[in-house]
């Protein structure tokens, strides 16, 4: 296998509001004991949490540039007002050369022209807009996450580079109205940030009890934990080379090498999960979008082991 | 000096197209029968034959016909949305509702002289995007995401030079439209890939102690006490539990009724507004659209006159939605 065929790991955007010190400790981590090639950074959610991690922003830059990382400025996934505009708009006046990932169609359009990566929350579903957007200048494309494996496959047969969304609780919806002020009684503009209380999401069960999903300010997430180290052989057939990690609480740098020795060959999927399981505590695995199927369902090698 | 707004009409037959003109729609909006739309239900849509016959009774009318063909084509199979984007131009559709990048690009390429319409399923929610779409692919309308409050609709009209379409009665997507995978990850049946939203398929309902379940897919929804009226399960209307505390945490059962700002949307800039609910039979569509009619009509001679829609919303309560900031 060439240098060129290598598989690539990287770290979505920690999508939680984490305190400022803690975002960044969890980055000089990641930059000293992660077997990640990029690391994209950034809010994602919520602007009114940029202006928190902005200071710490240029020294997790650097020491993940250090190490080595190849870094990525992510963006807003929804962009209502001018605040939000703005913010997408500082990150790209001050990316410095930093390749930005576009998560609005708004800044697929102020990214024009230059290089640049297309990440989750644009939906790209078919090779019609994905031509498009390799025209526009994306030279990388993170899949929504509900797209059917079969789909994936179609999207790799071309010569763009497509990243897939292989670990981490899956964003599924975004609104403009905050749920996390509403379960605590209070208003988007008056949110008190209570969304840092939960680093993970706040875990949202149905009537009778069952887990289901888990709420992160504006986003709604899976309460399930999205995972294909199942399934990075098929994936790595299609073409795929990249493949991406969301961050969570627990060690990342641990999931990251599990997914890291499945790619290379030393680990079975089924053993190296042990270790990811370990990581998520009590979130079950999930990896039903893949097959075509709910996205909360287990199928292949990880649900055949649990059996 | 008040202007009349557009009505924009549900069909999801032709019984409710005829409704909707009859009833005074000034537009009806409709999809082919598969899963180029997204209202893709069972018994629901046109096939060609009865896009034609319902392009001809509305043209009759002075009344025109918009195709929404909304869902993201999927990979590898593009035809169906590609013919269906073919057929409406050259049956003589008023406007395409676009979604996909890539199936506006092919609409721009291919038919050129057919309108077309950004659907709300592509969440453009801001001046850029919206300009992204009116230069890449000469989108004429967009149909604005119900993310929005009335102030930012106006301040957006400063910067695009895009009509804009709003949606002022029936169902409340209270995700961002086009971004929702809910459905999906309780069903497999996905708004943007199949149309659909908390299928009708994946519903049952089981008892639980005293108390009726309703299910979608292996997820209780919502709980009735025997007796009680039981709403259908969409899954962002449905009862929760977070934190030992049930709520309807993403909104309560409710519906949208802008009605009673008119006069506002009048003053924002809005050209169009759009009714919700290609599901519905023909006696609702022909009931809302008059009273809307009534309520569009009034505004535009500036009176103020609340449409009497209380009877429409099955008992539910209803709500502006994100129209006003109080909602988010």
């Amino acid at each position: 296998m060439s240098k060129e065929d290598a598989a690539r790991l990287a770290f979505g955007p920690v999508l939680f509001n984490w305190a400022p010190e803690r975002w960044r400790d969890f980055y000089f981590h990641i930059a000293d004991e992660a077997p990640v090639d990029t690391v994209y950074l950034g809010e994602v959610v919520c602007a009114k949490r940029a202006p928190f991690i902005a200071p710490h922003l240029p020294t997790v830059i650097e020491r993940l540039q250090a190490a080595g990382k190849e870094v990525v400025l992510s963006t807003l996934a929804l962009i209502m007002d001018r605040r939000d505009a703005a913010l997408v708009q500082d990150v790209i006046d001050a990316a410095d050369g930093l390749l930005v990932e576009a998560n609005d169609i708004s800044a697929v359009a102020l990214l024009a022209g230059r290089p640049h990566v297309i990440g989750p929350f644009v939906n790209v579903y078919n090779e019609g807009t994905l031509q498009y957007l390799q025209a526009n200048g994306a030279e990388r494309v993170c899949l929504p996450v509900e797209l059917p494996g079969r789909s994936i496959g179609h999207l790799a047969a071309g010569d763009a580079e497509i990243e897939v969304f292989a670990f981490g609780r899956l964003p599924l919806a975004i609104s403009a109205r905050c749920y996390h002020a509403r379960h605590h009684g209070l208003s988007k503009d008056g949110c008190q940030f209570v969304c840092d209380r939960d680093a993970d999401g706040l875990d949202l069960e149905t009537l009778d009890g069952q887990s289901f999903l888990a709420l992160n300010g504006v986003q709604t997430l899976s309460h399930s934990c999205a995972n294909l180290i199942g399934e990075l052989d098929t994936m790595r057939g299609q073409g795929i080379r990249r493949f991406r990690l969301s961050p969570h609480s627990g060690d990342m740098a641990a999931v990251a090498r599990a997914f890291r020795s499945v790619l290379d060959g030393d680990a079975d999927p089924v053993d190296a999960n042990e270790v990811i399981q370990a990581q998520v505590g009590a979130m079950p695995m999930s990896n039903g979008y893949f097959f075509g199927e709910e996205g909360y369902r287990l199928r292949g090698l990880l649900a055949n082991a649990a059996e | 000096m008040s202007r009349r707004l557009e009505l924009v009409c549900p069909a999801g037959t032709p019984a409710s197209l005829r409704a909707a003109v009859d009833a005074g729609g000034d537009v009806v909006y409709l999809g082919f029968r598969d899963e180029t739309n997204a209202r893709n239900f069972p018994g629901l849509n046109f096939s060609r034959k009865e896009l034609e016959e319902g392009l001809d009774y509305a043209h009759a009318a002075g009344a025109h016909v918009y195709v929404a063909i909304n869902t993201f084509p999927e990979a590898g199979n593009l035809a169906p949305w590609h013919r269906a984007v073919d057929d409406a131009a050259r049956l003589g559709a008023d406007a395409l509702i676009l979604a996909d990048i890539g199936l506006a690009s092919y609409a721009a390429e291919h038919h050129p002289d057919t309108r077309r319409h950004l659907s709300v399923q592509a969440s453009a929610s801001n001046p850029r995007a919206i300009s992204f779409y009116r230069e890449a692919f000469g989108i004429s309308r967009v149909v604005l995401p119900r993310v929005l409050t009335v102030p930012e609709i106006k301040r957006l009209h400063d910067e695009i030079d895009v009509e804009t379409e709003v949606f002022v009665f029936g169902g409340l997507c209270v995700m961002a439209e086009g971004r929702c995978a809910l459905s999906s990850y309780a069903t497999g049946g996905s708004p943007n890939i199949n149309g659909v939203c908390s299928p009708a398929s994946h519903i049952r309902y089981v008892e639980h102690g005293d108390q009726m379940l309703s299910m979608l897919g292996k997820f209780a929804i919502n709980a009735f006490s025997p007796g009680e009226k039981a709403g259908y399960p969409t899954l962002c209307k449905g009862r929760f539990v977070a934190g030992g505390r049930t709520s309807y945490l993403f909104e309560e059962p409710t519906s949208l009724n802008a009605a009673e700002l008119l006069p506002d949307l009048i003053d924002a800039g809005v050209t169009a507004l759009k009714i919700e609910g290609r599901q519905r039979g023909r006696a609702y569509v022909a009931q809302v659209v008059s009273e809307l009619r009534r309520a569009v009509d009034a505004a535009a001679r500036g009176d103020v006159s609340e449409a009497d829609l209380s009877a429409l919303a099955e008992g539910q309560a209803r709500t502006t939605g994100a129209y006003r900031k109080t909602w988010r």
